[in-house]
């Protein structure tokens, strides 16, 4: 998930080929108030008359306590992004405040209400004790992120590359967003030169459930792609999971077992998760 | 509808266009500066007489330095300068 500043021609009319699966378009912290109006504007058009058919499209609006939110979404919903970013969200209230405004622009712009969905961005102490309040708060929204530099803010400490501050939000986001049936995705690793990190990070990041990373530089992209996709081995054990069933099924066995090892309910799943980015990632037929 | 004040928008950097706009009740003047003139500028100048019909501004001083903008830009950056200048859509 890359973020493009908002107000950044050269940057957003590129979105979608700097290898990114969603693209963010960022009407926040990366515009200045005083280009609020242009970046908006830019925006839009960049949506309306570019194609962004190969990533998926996010835009991050400007806080509920702003006079910019609903001028925001008055310019973006009705050219359908897929995903519309809150910021600093603090509780469910915020979210179905959203929720609903989006729906009034829904309705006037004359698109399927409930096309648009949300996802919050949580980067506050009160934020992340209510996860799972935010993440159960609608049926718009389709994932939780962290927002690691803000939150670190709010909880008085130093944000590190290490990211211990963070760990405690980290995992509860991703219990939150799973108890949901919904994704969580990583804050961004805000060293642009530090390659190595950013793979320790990720790794780490995907360690502990979390679906996607964001990142801050199309430089990071490949990275966290790698990390994030299932590797070839992988992919192998997944099918030869689903294979495995299969067979214990025609020859009407109880209890399946795959090199030596019984498989239970949870590496079932798992395989499946695997086939499924395999089916995203790929389009299948990696075998 | 008339532009009201002066205004700018958009920046020098590649990909981008910058606009400056002043009110004039006579007539229209329009200078293009561009690093893709030659093979542009009927596109260029095509947008922004466009953006300005869609507006119903027919006077007023727009003078532009483009670096190679889209359409889309253009119609973005000239929509944000005359909206600056007090150019609202009737």
């Amino acid at each position: 998930m890359l973020f493009l500043p908002g107000n950044t021609p050269n940057m957003l009319i590129n979105g979608d080929t700097l290898g990114a699966d969603t693209a963010i378009f960022d009407l926040e912290d990366a515009v200045s108030p005083d280009e609020k109006d242009a970046a908006r504007i830019l925006v839009r058009n960049a949506l309306k008359y570019q194609d962004f058919s190969g990533c998926e499209v996010v835009v991050r609006i400007n806080p509920t306590d702003t006079e910019f939110w609903k001028k925001d979404l008055d310019a973006v919903i009705p050219l359908k992004p897929d995903m519309i970013m809150p910021t600093k969200v603090s509780g469910g209230g915020m979210i179905r405040e959203v929720s609903a405004y989006i729906g009034q622009v829904e309705e006037r712009s004359g698109i399927e209400k409930g096309s648009v969905k949300i996802l919050p961005l949580i980067e506050t102490a009160l934020g992340v004790e209510k996860a799972f309040d935010i993440a159960s708060s609608d049926g718009r929204v389709a994932g939780l992120f962290l927002g690691g530099e803000d939150f670190t803010a709010d909880m008085h400490c130093k944000r590190t590359k290490e990211g211990q501050e963070i760990f405690y939000a980290r995992t509860r986001l991703v219990c939150a967003a799973r108890a949901c049936g919904i994704e969580a995705y990583d804050t961004p690793f805000t060293d642009v030169e530090d390659m190595e990190g950013l793979r320790t990070d990720t790794e780490f990041a995907k360690s502990l459930g979390f679906a996607g990373k964001a990142v801050i530089s199309p430089r990071h992209v490949d990275i966290v792609n790698e990390v994030f996709s299932p590797t070839e081995a992988e992919i192998e054990y997944a099918h030869d999971v689903m294979d495995a069933i299969e067979e214990g099924k025609r020859q009407g066995k109880g209890v399946i077992s795959l090199r030596g090892k019984m498989i239970d309910a949870p590496i079932v799943k798992r395989a499946r998760q695997v086939l499924e980015m395999e089916q995203a990632i790929y389009g299948g037929g990696c075998r | 509808m008339k532009i009201l004040k002066n205004a700018v928008a958009g920046t020098l950097e590649s990909s981008d266009l910058f606009i400056q706009i002043e009110p004039d009740d006579t007539e229209l003047v329009l200078e293009i500066d561009s690093v893709v003139a030659n093979q542009y500028m009927d596109a260029i100048r095509g947008a922004v007489l466009e953006t300005l019909k869609e507006f119903d501004v027919s006077t007023g001083k727009i003078f532009i330095k483009d670096k190679g903008a889209l359409d889309c830009v253009i119609r973005a950056r000239m929509e944000t300068a005359l909206k600056r200048g007090g150019v609202e859509k009737e």
